[in-house]
C-alpha cells in the first residue's frame, strides 16, 4: 500500500466481506437446509439457521440415500467418485509423464507426429463429441464399469506439455552425469527425474483430483447400473426423479458431501493448488 | 522442437514410453471425431434401419433451423452474461485484496474454494436459493413486486444459469488477476502516488491497462468454460428450457442425440463445436506468444 488512508481501508474492507458473503451464500443455505427436517420446506420460506435434524440428514443420505428417485446411498456414491478421481488422476499423471520423458530425452521417427496427435486431444473436450466417444465405449463394452468411467479421460495434453517443459528446464549435466555412471533410461527416469518434478506432479495432482472428481457428463452417459453412480452426477438424479417435491434437507445433504472433498482439497492445499492452476494455463 | 542436446539411445523404449497416451487418444480422440464428422455426412431414418448419404445437408439444415440459430444466440449471451460478470466481480476483489497486507491470504482462501465446486452442483445450489415455491431470493423478489418464475420465465432461467455459471468462476479470474497485479512494479504505482493521483486514478490509468494480456488471456478461457464446460449447469437445473431459453450449444449436442436421437444432426453439431473450440485455441495460443513481448 502506498499511502495510509484510514477510510479507504474500511471502504476495502466492506468490499471484500460482501463478497465473500455473496460467495459463501449458497454454500450457507445449502449446510442449514440440510439441518432441518423435511417439515420445514413445507411452510414455504427456508429458514436461515440450523436446525436440529443435522445427524439424522446426513445419517440417512449416507446410509440408505433416497432409493425411491433411484439413487443408492451416498457412501457408495462417494467412494466411485474417489475410485473414478483417483484412477483419472494417477492414469493422467503416469501417462503423460512418460510421454513427455519420451518426447524430451530421446530421437526417434515420427516425433512429430505423435506430439501432434496429443497436441489434438487439447482440442476435443469430451462435450464436443459426445455421441461418437459413447458409441465407442459400448462397443469396447466398457459402459457400466470404472475403466469406462476414468479410461477415456485420462489422455491429458496438458499434462504433457508442462511435463515437457519441466524436463526442458533440468540441467543438461545431470543426464550427462547419470550416462557417464552408466545409468539407462529407466533408472535415469526413476532415479533423477521423478524426485525432481515431484512439486509439479503434486501441484497437477490436486488439480487432476478436482477435474476427476467433478466430472459430470460421461457419468451421466456411461453409468446405467446405479452400483457405478458417482455423487455429482447422483444428486441431478435427486433433484429431477422425486418429482415435484425434491426431499430438499436430503438433496443438500447430498451437495454438502459431494462438495467438500474437492473443497477440502483446495483450502488444505492451497499452494500446490495455485501452482497447479496458474501453470497448466501458460 | 527440440530435445536434449545429449538424448539415450533407444529403438524401441521410446514407443513404448509413447504407446499408452498415443493408444488412448487413438481410440478415444481421434476415432470418436472422425466418426462425428463422418455421421455429419449421413442421416438416419426414424427407425434407425437405413441410412443414406446425404453430404453437407445435415449443415445446411441446423443453418436454416430456427431452434438452432436459437441455440446460437442463447451460447452468445450466456458466455458473455457468464464472462462479464464473473471477471468484473473477480476484478473488483482482486484489486481490493491487493491492496491488503495481513488480511491477504485469508480473503484469498475465503475466496478461491468455489473452483473445487463441480459446475452441476453449481447449479443445484443456486437452483436452491431461486426455487420459486421455497427458495429465499424469490421470496425477497416477492416484497418488491417482481415475481420470478424461471419455470416459466426465460429471462429469469438464463439470469439464473448466468449467475451459477460465474459465481463459480470468480475464484478462478480472481486469482490470476491477483497473479497480474502482483507482478506490476510497485514503483510505478508510487511514482504516481507521489504525482498526487488518487487510487481510483492510478487503478485505471496504470493497473488495469497493463492488465491488459491477463484481461485478453481471462476473456478467451471464460468464453470456453462458458461454451463447453457448463453442461452440469444446465442440465441439472433448467434442462435448456423454458422453451428453449437456456438450450446452449452443447447442450444441444445432447439432447438432439441422446434424447431425439438424431444422429446426423447431432454428429454436425459436434463438428461445428469443434471447428469452435480449434479457433478458440490458436487465438489463446496466439494471444499467449504475444503476451510474452509484453
Amino acid at each position: 500500500m502506498v499511502e495510509n488512508r484510514p477510510w479507504a481501508n474500511v471502504f476495502a474492507h466492506t468490499i471484500l466481506i460482501i463478497g465473500v458473503a455473496l460467495v459463501v451464500f449458497p454454500v450457507y443455505i445449502a449446510i442449514v437446509a440440510s439441518t432441518h427436517g423435511p417439515g420445514e420446506f413445507l411452510r414455504g420460506t427456508l429458514p436461515l439457521l440450523p436446525g436440529p435434524h443435522a445427524i439424522d440428514n446426513y445419517k440417512a443420505m449416507w446410509n440408505t440415500g433416497l432409493s425411491r428417485a433411484g439413487a443408492p446411498p451416498a457412501g457408495q456414491m462417494l467412494w466411485n467418485s474417489f475410485v473414478m478421481a483417483m484412477a483419472i488422476t494417477i492414469g493422467k499423471l503416469s501417462i503423460s509423464l512418460l510421454s513427455a520423458f519420451a518426447i524430451v530425452y530421446f530421437r526417434f521417427r515420427f516425433r512429430m507426429f505423435f506430439f501432434w496427435i496429443i497436441f489434438i486431444t487439447l482440442m476435443l473436450p469430451v462435450e464436443v463429441r459426445i455421441i461418437p466417444t459413447f458409441q465407442v465405449v459400448a462397443d469396447l463394452k466398457m459402459l457400466n464399469s470404472f475403466a469406462g468411467l476414468s479410461i477415456p479421460l485420462i489422455a491429458s495434453a496438458t499434462a504433457t506439455f508442462l511435463f515437457r517443459q519441466f524436463f526442458m528446464t533440468v540441467p543438461e549435466e545431470m543426464l550427462e552425469a547419470a550416462r557417464v555412471d552408466g545409468a539407462g533410461p529407466l533408472k535415469f527416469f526413476k532415479d533423477i527425474l521423478m524426485p525432481l518434478s515431484i512439486t509439479n506432479i503434486a501441484a497437477l495432482f490436486v488439480i487432476m483430483f478436482i477435474y476427476g472428481w467433478n466430472q459430470y457428463l460421461w457419468p451421466l452417459l456411461i453409468t446405467t447400473d446405479p452400483d457405478y453412480y458417482t455423487i455429482v452426477m447422483g444428486i441431478q438424479r435427486m433433484t429431477t426423479a422425486a418429482d415435484g417435491d425434491p426431499q430438499w434437507h436430503l438433496v443438500m445433504a447430498a451437495v454438502v458431501m459431494a462438495a467438500l472433498p474437492p473443497v477440502l482439497v483446495v483450502l488444505f492445499m492451497q499452494r500446490l493448488f495455485v501452482k497447479g492452476l496458474t501453470e497448466t494455463e501458460k | 522442437m527440440q530435445t536434449k542436446r545429449m538424448t539415450f539411445p533407444g529403438r524401441f523404449l521410446p514407443y513404448a514410453l509413447l504407446a499408452p497416451q498415443v493408444i488412448i487418444t487413438l481410440i478415444f480422440f481421434i476415432w470418436p471425431a472422425g466418426k462425428a464428422m463422418y455421421q455429419s455426412l449421413l442421416r438416419e431414418d426414424a427407425f434407425g434401419l437405413r441410412t443414406t448419404f446425404v453430404g453437407l445437408e445435415n449443415f445446411a439444415r441446423l443453418f436454416r433451423d430456427g431452434d438452432y440459430l436459437n441455440s446460437l444466440s442463447v451460447t452468445a449471451v450466456f458466455a458473455v452474461g457468464t464472462t462479464l460478470i464473473s471477471m468484473s466481480v473477480a476484478l473488483l476483489l482482486a484489486s481490493t485484496v491487493n491492496r491488503m497486507i495481513r488480511s491477504r491470504s485469508t480473503y484469498t482462501t475465503l475466496l478461491v474454494w468455489p473452483y473445487a465446486i463441480a459446475p452441476a452442483i453449481a447449479g443445484v445450489l443456486w437452483w436452491f436459493i431461486f426455487n420459486p415455491s421455497i427458495g429465499i431470493v424469490p421470496y425477497l423478489l416477492d416484497m418488491v413486486g417482481y415475481n420470478w418464475n424461471h419455470r416459466t420465465s426465460g429471462n429469469d432461467a438464463m439470469l439464473l444459469v448466468v449467475l451459477a455459471a460465474a459465481w463459480k468462476q470468480i475464484s478462478y479470474n480472481f486469482l490470476f488477476f491477483l497473479a497480474g497485479m502482483q507482478s506490476i512494479p510497485q514503483s510505478l504505482i508510487e511514482a504516481a502516488a507521489i504525482d498526487g493521483a488518487s487510487p481510483m486514478k492510478r487503478f485505471w490509468t496504470i493497473v488495469f491497462p497493463l492488465l491488459t494480456p491477463t484481461t485478453f488471456f481471462l476473456m478467451v478461457v471464460n468464453v470456453v468454460y462458458a461454451m463447453f464446460d457448463t453442461f452440469g449447469i444446465i442440465h441439472a437445473t433448467t434442462q435448456g428450457g423454458p422453451s428453449q431459453a437456456t438450450n446452449t450449444l452443447v447442450y444441444k449436442v445432447y439432447a438432439d442425440g441422446f434424447i431425439g436421437l438424431n444422429l446426423g444432426s447431432s454428429a454436425a453439431q459436434s463438428v461445428i463445436l469443434m471447428v469452435i473450440v480449434i479457433l478458440l485455441t490458436v487465438v489463446q495460443f496466439r494471444f499467449i506468444e504475444r503476451r510474452v513481448n509484453y
